[in-house]
């Protein structure tokens, strides 16, 4: 089984502060880390070629220190890993078109893994965008996948019900967060994937002809949120009696 | 030309509103699009619609790959420039099929959508709530998926006139299938629209201690349970209607009560417009802390019966 496994680096959004003179945030000098639900992604891969053997590439689009991040994810378990840095500000069509191009490249793949969304935008397009390029069939927000030799069946979790499908290969599966809890690499498998091919492979032969933007951002205005932040940590009785009277005081008692 | 479409009735319905807004200047029309056996039409040319387009396919349970044939077909024809689909889990993995379709633009989740400058301007929620991002077309269609309420539907006008136009549309059969659909209980709460929410995350043990949390919830006027993702998703304790952050259900209550949760970014992003935020954590450090307005150290076990008592009492 050919497994690929999209994985994006993002900026720690919880460590996200807005400026107060400009109201927008701050995103530089934030801790970088692989979007959480890429780890499932990649996990439920590891679970995959346990099953079948096979090989697992880790494929990202970022700048040039996703290196570093991608030695995580050798360490975890994928066998290789292929970086493309693309041209400055690119949208998600312009991303869409490498990640796409990167998969055609790499030839022979059975399963595409991607997160459900990244943990920064969260807007879950390039899975179905890469589906759309490659013209096979897609399976998104998967909490379950059972993949067997020539077929995989995978539920889909929409809320408010479940859908099993079932696929052919090659297939495009956008996992959830629930679906698995993703391993911890070993201090030996930390080392070991040192000697794992690392590729950064230039944008001409991934993507042929001028990829052009489609979206442009025109302002990221901070959203700051103030809250009295009034703690009560002492004797709980005395907490409740102060807390009623001050949603008292508040109005929301009514 | 604008184009609406969603597998939702009611969400079909805002999105007829919100086509009606943005092709108004211009003088454009707005075709909404039902795929499968026709059902609601008149309804909707009624709350507004222009045109409706029934595609009408024998029983096409929804396939992204399928689907999104079948819509590139309606829109090449109607030459539609601006698209919009209702942001649930199949619209959102439709929208950006039919954009590599198209090889344009897509938005996901628009909060805010609107002409600025005459051209179509789209406003979403970034960072986890943290910050907002204006965004703008460089390429046609113009593809924005609309979660549910940004707007209301038009009012009803029984003599809105519309055209209803049948069509069948041969698609390519996807190399997939659906084996099963397992509706999943759901309690029909509307966290949404509540006035005041207690929520309560894994720092409960057990199923079966919701009781405190609902009890509190009653004693409120508001009276909703709402949760965080893990008691949803993992544990399934509650449906998924109670579900409250950057994956689930956005809400604005006047109260909103925190017990056991963490506060981790994802939730907060759900929550962050809440009028007064109350938490309830056993641990001094809780995240949650930063994002409420009044805040009790201790043990929800003991708290919550204590503090629902005592509202009673104030209450009375
Ligand atoms: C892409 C993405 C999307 C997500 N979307 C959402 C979302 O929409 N909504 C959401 O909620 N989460 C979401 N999450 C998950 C989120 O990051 C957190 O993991 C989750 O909110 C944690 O839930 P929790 O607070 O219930 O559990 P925990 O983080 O485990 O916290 C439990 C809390 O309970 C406290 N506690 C334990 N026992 C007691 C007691 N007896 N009395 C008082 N306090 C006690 C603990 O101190 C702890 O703070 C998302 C994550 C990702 C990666
Ligand atoms: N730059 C990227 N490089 C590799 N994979 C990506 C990239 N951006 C998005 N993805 C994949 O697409 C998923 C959804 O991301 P998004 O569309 O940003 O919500 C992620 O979970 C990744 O699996």
């Amino acid at each position: 089984m050919n497994i690929v496994v999209c994985a994006k680096q993002v900026v720690d959004v919880s460590e996200i502060k807005i400026d107060p003179q400009t109201q927008k945030p701050i995103i530089t000098g934030i801790a970088k880390k692989i979007s959480d639900i890429d780890k499932n992604a990649l996990e439920e891969g590891i679970r995959i070629k346990e099953k079948h053997g096979g090989k697992i590439t880790v494929i990202s689009v970022g700048s040039a220190d996703v290196k570093e991040r991608i030695k995580e994810l050798l360490a975890m378990g994928a066998d290789e890993g292929v970086l493309v840095v693309p041209p400055d500000n690119a949208d998600y069509a312009m991303i869409s078109h490498i990640l796409a191009g990167v998969i055609k490249k790499i030839g022979s793949y059975d399963i595409v893994l991607c997160g459900e969304a990244s943990i920064d935008m969260f807007s879950g397009q390039m899975g179905p965008r890469i589906a759309g390029f490659l013209g096979i069939p897609q399976i998104t927000y998967a909490q379950k996948v059972s993949a067997e030799k020539d077929h995989v069946v995978s539920e889909r979790n929409l809320g408010d019900k479940i859908v099993t499908m079932e696929s052919l290969y090659p297939v495009l599966i956008t996992v959830t967060k629930e679906i698995n809890v993703p391993r911890l690499p070993s201090l030996m498998q930390i080392l070991g994937s040192a000697s794992k091919p690392l590729l950064i492979w230039p944008m001409d032969g991934v993507v042929s002809g001028q990829l052009i933007h489609k979206i442009s951002t025109i302002d990221v205005k901070g959203v700051p949120m103030q809250r009295k932040n009034i703690v009560y940590k002492d004797d709980i009785d005395k907490s409740v009696e102060k807390l009623v009277n001050d949603l008292a005081k508040e109005g929301v008692l009514r | 030309m604008v184009l609406v479409y969603s597998d939702e009735k009611n969400l079909l319905l805002e999105l007829i509103h919100l086509g009606k807004d943005l092709a108004k200047d211009e003088h454009k029309k707005v075709t909404a699009v039902i795929i499968g056996p026709d059902h609601h039409s008149k309804d909707y040319i009624m709350h507004g619609a222009d045109v409706v387009v029934v595609v009408d396919c024998a029983i096409h349970p929804f396939k992204a790959e399928e689907y999104t044939d079948i819509l590139a077909e309606v829109i090449k024809e109607n030459k539609s420039e601006i698209v919009l689909i209702g942001s649930n889990k199949n619209g959102k993995e439709l929208a950006p099929r039919l954009a590599a379709f198209f090889d344009t633009g897509c938005i996901t989740d628009g909060t805010k959508v609107y002409m600025k400058d005459k051209k179509l301007t789209v406003e979403r929620i970034v960072y986890s709530g943290n910050a907002v991002s204006v965004e703008q077309f460089t390429s046609k269609p113009e593809i924005v998926t609309i979660p549910s309420k940004v707007v209301d539907p038009l009012p009803k006008d029984e003599n809105h006139k519309g055209d209803i136009i049948k069509k069948t549309i041969p698609v390519k059969p996807s190399p997939s299938k659906i084996v099963s659909v397992h509706q999943m209980k759901s309690e029909s709460v509307n966290v949404e629209a509540a006035e005041i929410i207690v929520s309560c995350g894994r720092g409960l043990k057990n199923k079966q201690d919701i009781h405190l949390i609902s009890e509190l919830a009653d004693v409120l006027k508001g009276r909703t349970v709402g949760c965080s993702r893990p008691i949803a998703a993992d544990l399934k304790w509650l449906s998924e209607d109670h579900w409250i952050g950057l994956s689930g259900h956005k809400v604005k209550p006047k109260l909103y009560i925190a017990a056991g949760i963490s506060g981790q970014i994802q939730h907060i992003a759900g929550m962050r417009d809440s009028g007064v935020v109350v938490a309830i954590n056993k641990d001094p450090d809780a995240l949650i802390f930063k994002s409420a307005d009044y805040g009790i150290v201790g043990d929800l076990y003991e708290i919550l019966p204590k503090l629902t008592t005592a509202i009673k009492a104030k209450m009375e």
